[in-house]
Order: structure tokens, then sequence, then C-alpha cells
């Protein structure tokens, strides 16, 4: 009987403690947030990569950026800078660089400087500069900084002094503050550099990142989490939460458990979004991403070179049903290409009408009243921004089919898809485009210019000299009126010629337990846990009952954290 | 005593030798090089390449690269994964102890279930409470482990909201590993937090463990049922109960020790099930030990990993039956009489 005795004491003694012991954890929890996200980081370092996993991960968490955009209206404002001078040709821009920013202090790093204008020159030339040490560190690629063609930009970068360094343009360009203020244009520590060049450890940079942000990184277990502690010294107000966690968990379901069983507080992507909204102690929220899928012609190839025939086929697509088909009504119908949250956006363009026999008449007036045959091509992968082409291709043509146009859908594996895109192989398209930054020129340019054509960026090989002219003048003036103005005009050509037909503004999604507080995702960009809280639950008891009242089923859940 | 435990340790060895050759002849069959298999060196440099091909002595027979091959795990030396080409053996050091955590608590609680239902139902041999017993073990024994970890997951965590649904701690707490073993690392750290710690430990433990444990408590239920029915048939029973013993001294007394014995040597066999089991309960539970690694590596054709992950997991399997062997051997004199490894 003494085994019986002992195992039964045993047992009770364990149901005790943990019993006793869940108030506690609800103290360190209050004061940590758990993210449940869809992936690994590949680098510490967003100047490598513009993979959105991430960004998420790193660039609002551990670094800062000379500024930043801030507010709804996602202004220009301030951050390692406190204020900047643009010349009047706008080929000099002057920034002054805060006195009391501190790097991080980590096990791997004390630093013995504040920053100062030494640290903003490394990093950029680390980029732009071939021949920098650290330029080919972790393989030399810096994808952001190509894409928006900054080493022909910048002529150079000189230090007036320990707090003031200018940027010499080649040519006057107001995307360049813009392009400054996205997750790719962190600011790393120099000193940490010297010190790892020393160590001969240069790779460490951009595994062991020291940067100047709200977080540092404590520890990183590979495919299993990330854990960031607060940055003391910060800046500005420190954050509020003392740890973040990132728990890697890349299967959909695993994340929606997690976030059923309490066991994240914030899921990135979620998945089945009613079993959540159902859910009195969670909640779902989106943001419109800045992004837009659309239909695109190839108007080298007739007949799209016919602008009837194009306008024909933008009245007889039914862009109602393939919102919800495609994206179960979770996105915003397109009407131009930029979205709503773009401070471009201009309120006259009204819906276009959906309109099969102004179609038939515009494809008569065109010479096609018998119709024709033609080729579209859906991209084979999930974008947040079309989760499903093949679908909407479908729908597509059995909208066609009713103004006599037959349509073959064809898809290839992704990157050959967007190889013979390039080369111009298709007659139509179903693609989108994610910006990188909230300046509207970054869908203007890269999507519909012909430079963009040329390098077959632009699928559509629109080319229209008006066109072009407009958008490149709204680069040179920094009025905002002024550049509102010539970006309605040109979205004015657009909706006249029809290169392509904006379908959608998708969203993203992410779901919170109602504990924690404060922003996190952003229309464009990565997300940023600054802000962020959790709600000061004084005695876990009471909040139980308070949640099982919330609850109708009632004490559905009474685990907190 | 001394012979049993000189036999026993020439059976390890012999069939560990057996085992190091079947993994070693698998890079063989495995598709691509055998010395990339082996080392797992993917992105060698032709030179590193001259290196591990003399290191693994390549160039001679098959005998000779064999015996490299032997004196590189004796090493401790398991070769890069060519998935994350990090050191294996680093990393099952890590992943190991998690296993034998989470395998040792399913076993004990499938022995505290399984072993005193079996007495029961052997008591009452034959009557309704043997029948119902026997039903919901072979009810037991059925369910597959993988909609059994789901279901549990499902009731558990996501309505009930008892016990966390994965992993091994929350993440939040910081234990540094010093021994593996979760619960010994927690009691170890100076972490304010030790208390929640262990507590939180156990909560996360509980699910996967009972999922585990399901299968090899029924079949302790038959073996315990099995033995204490043969037991109370013997004739030192009937002596006892002639002598005038209740019913409860006999069974406290005499029934159960002589069946408990019978059914620790079963435990060892049990084991090996048991790991098999807890390989896809961890797949379930995300939990991160040798079993989940092992079935990633699969997936993503890590043949390095597999071949060494294999080798660990049955060298460790045989150490448990090994011990348990002992064990029996200890409570039961008359089982060190018996010549020849095999019993």
């Amino acid at each position: 009987m003494n085994y019986f005795n002992f195992i039964t004491t045993g047992l009770l003694s364990l149901l005790l403690l943990t019993a006793c012991n869940e108030e506690g954890i609800l103290s360190l929890s209050e004061r940590s947030v758990i993210y449940c996200a869809e992936g690994s980081p590949e680098t510490f370092n967003p100047q490598l990569v513009t993979s959105g996993t991430t960004i998420d991960a790193t660039s609002n968490q551990l670094y800062d950026r000379l500024i930043s955009y801030q507010g709804d209206e996602n202004k220009l404002s301030p951050a390692l800078a406190k204020s900047w001078h643009v010349t009047r040709d706008g080929k000099k821009i002057t920034f002054y660089l805060r006195k009391n920013v501190a790097f991080h202090h980590t096990d791997y790093f004390t630093p013995s400087r504040l920053l100062n204008a030494d640290d903003v020159i490394f990093s950029f030339n680390r980029a732009l500069d071939t021949e920098h040490p650290y330029h080919l560190v972790s393989g030399g690629n810096y994808p952001f900084f190509q894409n928006v063609g900054f080493s022909d930009l910048i002529d150079n970068i000189e230090k007036i002094n320990d707090y003031t360094i200018r940027f010499h343009l080649s040519h006057a360009d107001t995307s360049f503050l813009a392009n400054l203020a996205t997750d790719f244009m962190v600011i790393l520590s120099a000193e940490y550099a010297a010190q790892l060049t020393k160590q001969k450890a240069k790779s460490d940079i951009d595994t062991h990142p020291i940067g100047t942000g709200p977080f540092k990184l404590k520890e990183y277990r590979v495919g299993s989490l990330i854990r960031f502690y607060r940055h003391e010294k910060y800046w500005r107000e420190p954050a509020k939460i003392e740890q973040l966690v990132f728990d890697i968990t890349p299967s959909n379901t695993g994340r929606l458990t997690k976030l059923l069983a309490n066991e994240c507080d914030v899921v990135a992507y979620p998945i089945a979004h009613e079993k959540i909204t159902q859910r009195k102690d969670l909640s779902l929220e989106a943001v419109t991403a800045l992004n837009v899928g659309y239909f695109g012609f190839n108007v080298s190839k007739a007949p799209f070179d016919n602008k009837l025939v194009r306008q024909a086929i933008r009245y007889a697509i039914n862009k109602k049903t393939l919102l919800e088909a495609v994206y179960q009504g979770k996105a915003e119908m397109a009407n131009s290409l930029l979205p709503k949250t773009s401070w471009a956006f201009d309120d006259s363009i009204t819906e276009q009408e959906f309109n099969l026999v102004l179609a038939k008449k515009l494809l008569a007036l065109a010479g096609y009243t018998e119709g024709f045959t033609m080729d579209l091509w859906a991209m084979p992968i999930q974008r947040p921004y079309n989760p499903n082409a093949i679908t909407m291709a479908k729908l597509i043509q059995s909208d066609l089919n009713k103004i006599n146009i037959k349509v073959n859908i064809i898809s290839y594996e992704w990157n050959t898809f967007l190889q013979r895109l390039k080369r111009g192989e298709h007659h139509t398209f179903l693609l989108g485009w994610s910006a990188d930054h909230p300046d509207p020129d970054n869908f203007f340019t890269p999507m519909l210019s012909c430079a963009a054509a040329h390098t077959g960026s632009n699928s559509t090989f629109w080319c229209n000299q008006e066109y072009d002219v407009i958008i490149k003048k709204a680069l040179q003036t920094t009025n905002i009126n002024q550049r509102k103005k010539y970006y309605a005009q040109a979205m004015a050509i657009l909706t006249e010629e029809v290169p392509l037909i904006p379908i959608a503004h998708s969203k993203r999604y992410q779901a919170r337990s109602n504990d924690v507080i404060g922003d996190i995702l952003a229309p464009f960009g990565g997300i940023n846990f600054y802000q962020v809280s959790k709600r000061k639950l004084t005695n876990k008891h009471t909040a139980a009952k308070q949640r099982s009242l919330d609850e109708n089923p009632p004490a559905r859940n009474t685990g907190v954290n | 005593m001394f012979v049993f435990t000189l036999r026993r340790l020439s059976l390890f060895i012999f069939t560990m030798l057996l085992l190091t050759l079947l993994s070693f002849s698998v890079n063989f069959l495995f598709p691509g090089e055998a010395i990339i298999n082996l080392t797992g060196a993917i992105n060698a440099t032709p030179s590193q390449l001259v290196e591990l091909n003399n290191a693994y002595q390549t160039h001679r027979n098959i005998f000779w690269q064999y015996l490299a091959y032997l004196s590189h795990i004796i090493n401790g030396d398991l070769g890069l994964s060519m998935a994350s080409q990090s050191d294996i053996s680093a990393e099952i050091v890590n992943l190991l102890p998690a296993t034998i955590e989470l395998s040792l608590v399913a076993l004990f609680i499938a022995m505290l279930i399984g072993i005193p239902l079996g007495f029961i139902a052997a008591i009452k041999h034959n009557k309704i409470t043997d029948n119902l017993i026997l039903s919901i073990s072979m009810l037991g024994y059925s369910i597959p482990v993988f909609w059994l970890g789901l279901l549990a997951i499902l009731t558990f965590s996501i309505s009930l909201g008892w016990f966390p649904s994965a992993g091994q701690i929350s993440l939040l707490f910081e234990i540094e590993p010093v021994t593996g073993i979760q619960f010994i690392d927690i009691l170890l750290s100076d972490s304010p937090y030790k208390w929640q710690a262990f507590s939180d430990a156990s909560t996360h433990i509980i699910l996967p463990a009972c999922v585990i444990a399901v299968t090899p408590a029924t079949i302790f239920i038959r073996l315990a049922r099995t033995s204490m029915i043969e037991v109370l048939d013997t004739s030192y029973i009937r002596a006892a109960s002639a002598k005038g013993l209740t019913f409860q001294q006999i069974i406290f007394r005499h029934a159960i020790r002589n069946s408990l014995i019978k059914i620790i040597r079963h435990v060892g066999l049990q084991f090996a099930n048991l790991v098999t089991i807890a390989m896809v309960t961890e797949v379930i539970f995300s939990w991160p030990g040798i079993g989940r690694w092992l079935i990633e590596s699969i997936y993503q054709r890590d043949y390095t990993a597999i071949q060494s992950g294999l080798l660990v997991l049955s060298c460790f399997i045989f150490v448990v039956h090994i011990l348990t062997d002992f064990i029996y051997a200890a409570l039961n004199p008359l089982a060190r009489g018996n010549k020849y490894g095999a019993r």
C-alpha cells in the first residue's frame, strides 16, 4: 500500500503545483507577446532581402531608418534623422542625426558610442559601394537597392560632421525620400562591423544583428523561435513589452490551433476566419495592403493593340463575382491602380460597369462582331493580390464567352511563367503588384512606363509618351497637390487606354487575442511590435470569470495565456 | 550475475555491429554519392572532398571503408545534416533527451494505468468488469495514434483550454539546457520563474504523454491480466489460501509481486513500440524530439540524418532493452541462471 500512497501523494502535489502557479505565469506573459510567424527569416539584415517574412521579423523590431512613415496618411517623419533638408534642385539632401541613439547591448556586442554619421555611411556604402569590405559578405545582393536604382541615383554620401550627412544625387527624384523610409534602408553599427572585422567573423553582422530598434535579439533557433528582449536604451520610450517571441509555425492549421489554444497572442495569416470571429476573446484584423491584382493585355499583339477591344473586355468582366469567388469578398474592388490607402487615390474614378451590351457594341465597332480566340495566362501560385488565378481565369473565360471571345487558359511553372511573360509570348495575363513603399510612383513607373516595357517588368508592353511625361513630371516636384494632379491625369489615361484592368486590392490578415493592444499591421512593409502592450489582468480568476461571462456558450475557455 | 552481464554486453556489441553494418550499406543504396550520403557534405569544395575521401578511406576496399566509418561513429562524428548543414551528433544530443523524457513519462503513465487495471480484470476473471476492461483495452489498442492526438488537441486544448497543444514548454521561459531533460534543467536553473516553468512544462507533457501511453497501457492490461491469472492458478497461492490468508493478503503479499516480475520483462519490448508511437505523436504535438526531427529528415531526403538518426534511436532502444533485462534479473534470481544471450 505504501507505493500507492506515494504515487497518489506525488500526483496530488503535482496538481497542486500546477494550480497554484498559474497566476504567476500571467505576470510573465503579461509582459511578453508571442507571435506565431509563418516562416523563418533568411537573415537578420533587411538590406539583403525582399521577402516579407524576413522583413516582418527584422526591420521594425531590430532597426530604425533615417526617416519613417507615420500616421494614417503615411507622412514621412523623422526617425534617426531629427530633420532633413532638400536643396531647391532636389539633388542634395542633408540629414541631421539625433544625438541620443544607442545601439543594442547584447551578449555578443557592447557598444562604446552612440549612433553617428559613420554608421549611416557604413550602412549605405555597404550596399552601394561594390568595393566596400562588407559588400560581398552574405552574397553581395541588395535587391531593393538595385530595383530602385540607388547606385545610379546616389553619387556619393558626404559626412559633414559627426551628426550631419549629405546625399548627393545625380538627378532629382521625389521618390528618393520615400525609398529611404522603406524597411530595407536600415542603419547598422559601424563599430560592430569593425569589431567583427577584427574577430574575422564578418558574416556575423547579418546573423547576430546589432541595430538601434526597440528590440534586440536574444536567441534564434532556426525553424523554431526568435526571442527578442526590449532595448532599454531605445531613443524613444522603451517598448511596452519586455519580451517578444516569434514562434515559427509554418503550418496553417498549426497556427490556428495555437491561436485557439491561446498559445499565441498574435498569429500571422490566419485561416478559418469564421472560427476566429466566433470567439469572443479573439479578434481578426485586416489592412488593405498596397497592392493590386489585375488582368493585363499584351498590346503588342493584335487584336489587343486596339483600344476598343480592350475596353470591350473591361465591360465584359464581372469583377463582383471575381471578388466573391476568388477573394471570398475579402478584398476591395480596384477601379484604378492605386488602393484607397494611397494618398494619390483619386475619388473621382468610378466603378467600371459590367455591361455586355456595351461590350458587344465596342467589339463590333472594332470589327470583331464574330469574336475571336485568345490565350489567358494565369499565374500558378498563390499571392496576396491573387489567391487563385486559375479560378479567376475560369470565371473570366465564362464571362468573355458571352461576347463570343473564346479563352484558352494557360499556366506554366512560376519561373517559366515569368520568363515567357518577359518574352511577350502571351495574349492576356493575370498578375499583380505589391508596393514596397507608399509612394504612388511605385505603382506607375515599374508597372506601365516605357522603360519598364523595355526591361520586361511591364508585361503589357504598353508605352504611351504622354503617360511617361506625366509620371516623370510627378517625380520632379515635391508639391504633393501638384503630384496628386499628375497622377490623376495618369490614371485618366489608363482608364481611357486600358492597358490592364485592375481587379482587386487584397487585404493582409492577422488574428490576435483581445489581451493584446496596439497596432501591429501596416498597409505596406513589415509588422511592428513597438506600440504593443498586454492588457493588465490583476487576477487570473476574475479574468477567467469575465471571459466565461463574455462567452456565449459559457465557460468554453478558461486558459488565459 | 557476472556471466549474465558479460553475455548481455557481447549481445549488445554484436547487435550494434550489425546495425552499423546496415546503416553503412544503406549509404550505397540511397541515391547520390556514398561519401556525400555518409558525411552530408553537399557543399564541400573539391579539396574538402579529397580530405573526406581520405578520412573515410574510399580508395581502399569496402572492409576498410566500414572500419573508417565505425571509427567515425565511435568518435561521435555522424556527419552533417544535408538539409541544415549542422552537426548531426550535436543535434541528436539536443533532441534525444526530449524524446527520452516524453517516452519515460508515457511509460510511467501506461504502467500506472495498465497494470492495476489488468490485475483487476484478472481478479474479476470472466465477470463483467473483466469483459469491460478487455473491451476498453481493445478499443484503445485499435485507435490510431495520429487521430487520437488530433482528437485530444481538439478537446483538451481548443474546446476546454486545459492543456497547451504544442511544444515542450511555453516559449516565454528560458531554460538553460544542462542535462537536456527539461524537468531536471528547470530544477537546476536559477530563473525566478522556476516553479511556473515547472508547472508549465508539466501541463505541456500531460497531453502527448497520455496519447502515447494509450497503446502500451492496453498491452500492459493484457500482460498483467494474463500473468495474474497464471499466478492465481499456481499451487503456492492455493497453499496460501488453504493456510487461511484473506484474499487481500494473498493478492498484495504474493500475487502482485510475482506477476509484476513477469510484466517487467515485457516493458523493454514495449518500449520500442512506444518510441515508434512517440515519433508520430511528436509531430502532432510539435514536440522538439528526435522523432519529429527524423520524420522531417525523411521529408527533406536528408539521408545522412536518416541513417544516423536511426542508428542512434535503435541503439537507445537496445540500451533500454538491456536495462530492463538487468532489472528483471535483479528482481528474479531464476533468470540469472539462464544461459545464452537470448533469454
